[in-house]
């Protein structure tokens, strides 16, 4: 494309079909202790 | 949905819904605003007229077609078809506990949510009793989830450092017998540190939160000693001793700026020329009539501020050095699912506190709200009507977050300010909203231009 740069190839949507194992870390147990930011969470389906 | 931006001279395009970043150019994202789905194969005619004036016929025609490519692809203008999974997690174990093995605190910090650490209850320490059987609980609790996180809070843990040794062997007594592996956190204000709690703390935390605000001048404002004097000089050499014991694990120095200091960049950069790689500084949160309060009025400061620090942190990049801001971290392809992103921290459904005297808590900032109090650990009691309404506090079914492009990012925000500062945990509160909206546009932009670098 000429115009336009995708520059991620995850698409939620997969991500959803196969997620909510739940293995992750509590987000809040992270760094912050007062709000959230989910979307900088691993994910540890297969850890 | 989708949510576009423009800032450091790159226009970015957000497709909500599957998360897909297009970095375009002028004509496509001014092209954005006259199209809607569901789109058709051929551009608009109004979309033409409207951009003709200013773009060639050919260009706006060719443009559309990629736009449309997108569409196809179901990465623009994708749709929001999440809701059924929003129930996925309501029969959740718990997976995480913080204690709260002291509320008692060796600093009256200025802004702090906890009451100056007693969370308005009276300084008490945990018994190793108490946290004792808040391990059996969450092993109880956590079903068939092995990976179990514990985190050490207060007021001040270090207070209470006996107990946290035990706690921990405790647990590890009983990872094999029930097959749970536990993962330590401890915040601490490094005030008590010593050489051999360092030790300690960096042979069985996971991850350690080192509570400073930046330079000198403005953490001893607000983080003060008991006698009213400064707290830096007494933690720093610690902090530094600890984070370069601590090798590759992990470790924050988390800061808080306040209406004081607006200009944070200045302590992040403090904190960085200090040693630490590894940060995060964070908006106070506080009812608007303190005076160190954030309000919207300082919002256009704290915009234009988080467009500084990421500046900075480009430069940083320019020069092969390296640091990690907490709140910039944005990983595109590995991130968490979206299931995951539905509800957030898991508060009251995956993650719990416990307060010293036992009671339960949906986590540490509902601390001595009688009205948030699930349980406790004394009769066996747990309210599973409140781990449902918890469960239930999902982005959709909360009005703000469900309109709202930052949902998948933030996840609902905290529930603590929500209901805090905003009257109920479904509600948005609105400047803490503001301030992820405008952090997750910097780490966006961050992000894209890495990826551009790398040829992407």
């Amino acid at each position: 494309m000429k115009h336009i740069k995708t520059i991620n190839k995850a698409n939620l949507k997969q991500s959803a079909e196969k997620g909510g194992c739940g293995k992750c870390q509590a987000s809040c147990q992270s760094a912050c202790k007062t709000s959230c930011t989910v979307a900088n969470q691993k994910c540890e389906r297969d850890a | 949905m989708i949510h576009k931006f423009f800032n450091n001279g790159m226009y970015i395009v957000l497709d909500v819904n599957s998360g897909g970043v297009h970095v375009v150019d002028e004509l496509a994202y001014k092209l954005l605003d006259h199209i809607s789905p569901p789109l058709a194969k051929d551009c608009p005619e109004q979309a033409i007229t409207a951009l003709s004036g200013e773009f060639s016929q050919q260009d706006i025609r060719e443009v559309y077609s990629e736009l449309y490519e997108l569409y196809e692809q179901k990465i623009l203008f994708s749709e929001d078809d999440y809701e059924k999974y929003a129930l996925t997690a309501v029969a959740s174990p718990i997976k995480a506990l913080c204690l709260l093995v002291a509320l008692d605190c060796n600093l009256r910090c200025e802004y702090c949510f906890a009451g100056k650490g007693d969370y308005g209850k009276g300084r008490t320490l945990m018994d190793i009793q108490t946290a004792k059987r808040a391990i059996d609980f969450l092993i109880e609790k956590s079903a068939n989830r092995r990976m179990l996180e514990v985190d050490f809070f207060g007021g001040e843990p270090l207070m209470n450092f006996d107990v946290v040794k035990q706690t921990v062997e405790y647990a590890r007594s009983l990872e094999e017998k029930y097959d749970k592996r536990f993962r330590f956190t401890v915040t601490t204000n490094g005030l008590l540190l010593d050489d051999e709690k360092i030790d300690f703390i960096n042979r069985e935390m996971y991850n350690v939160v080192l509570s400073a605000d930046g330079r000198k001048c403005v953490n001893d404002r607000m983080r003060k000693r008991v006698d009213g004097t400064g707290s830096y000089d007494s933690f720093m050499p610690k902090f530094k001793k600890l984070a370069a014991l601590r090798g590759d694990k992990e470790y924050y120095v988390r800061g808080t700026y306040t209406k004081y200091n607006l200009d944070f960049t200045e302590d992040i950069m403090s904190l960085y020329n200090e040693g630490f790689d590894q940060i995060s500084v964070e908006p106070v949160i506080a009812a608007p009539s303190e005076p160190y309060a954030l309000t919207e009025q300082e919002l256009p400061a704290v915009f234009a501020e988080y467009d500084k620090l990421a500046d900075k942190l480009r430069g940083l990049r320019a020069e092969g050095k390296h640091l990690n801001f907490f709140h910039f971290m944005l990983d595109l392809d590995q991130g968490p699912c979206a299931i995951k992103r539905l509800r957030g921290c898991g508060c009251g459904n995956e993650y719990a506190a416990v307060s010293p005297d036992g009671s339960i808590y949906p986590c540490h900032q509902f601390a001595g709200v009688e009205e948030y109090k699930m349980g406790s650990l004394n009769d066996g009691s747990f309210n599973t009507d409140m781990k449902l309404q918890f469960a239930r506090a999902h982005v959709y079914s909360k009005p703000e977050c469900s309109r709202c492009w930052a949902k998948f990012y933030c996840s609902g925000g905290c529930n603590a300010n929500n209901y805090l500062y905003a009257g109920d945990i479904l509600n948005a509160y609105k400047l803490s909203c503001d301030i992820e909206k405008k952090r997750l546009e910097c780490a966006l932009t961050l992000k894209a231009e890495r990826l551009i670098e790398q040829g992407v």
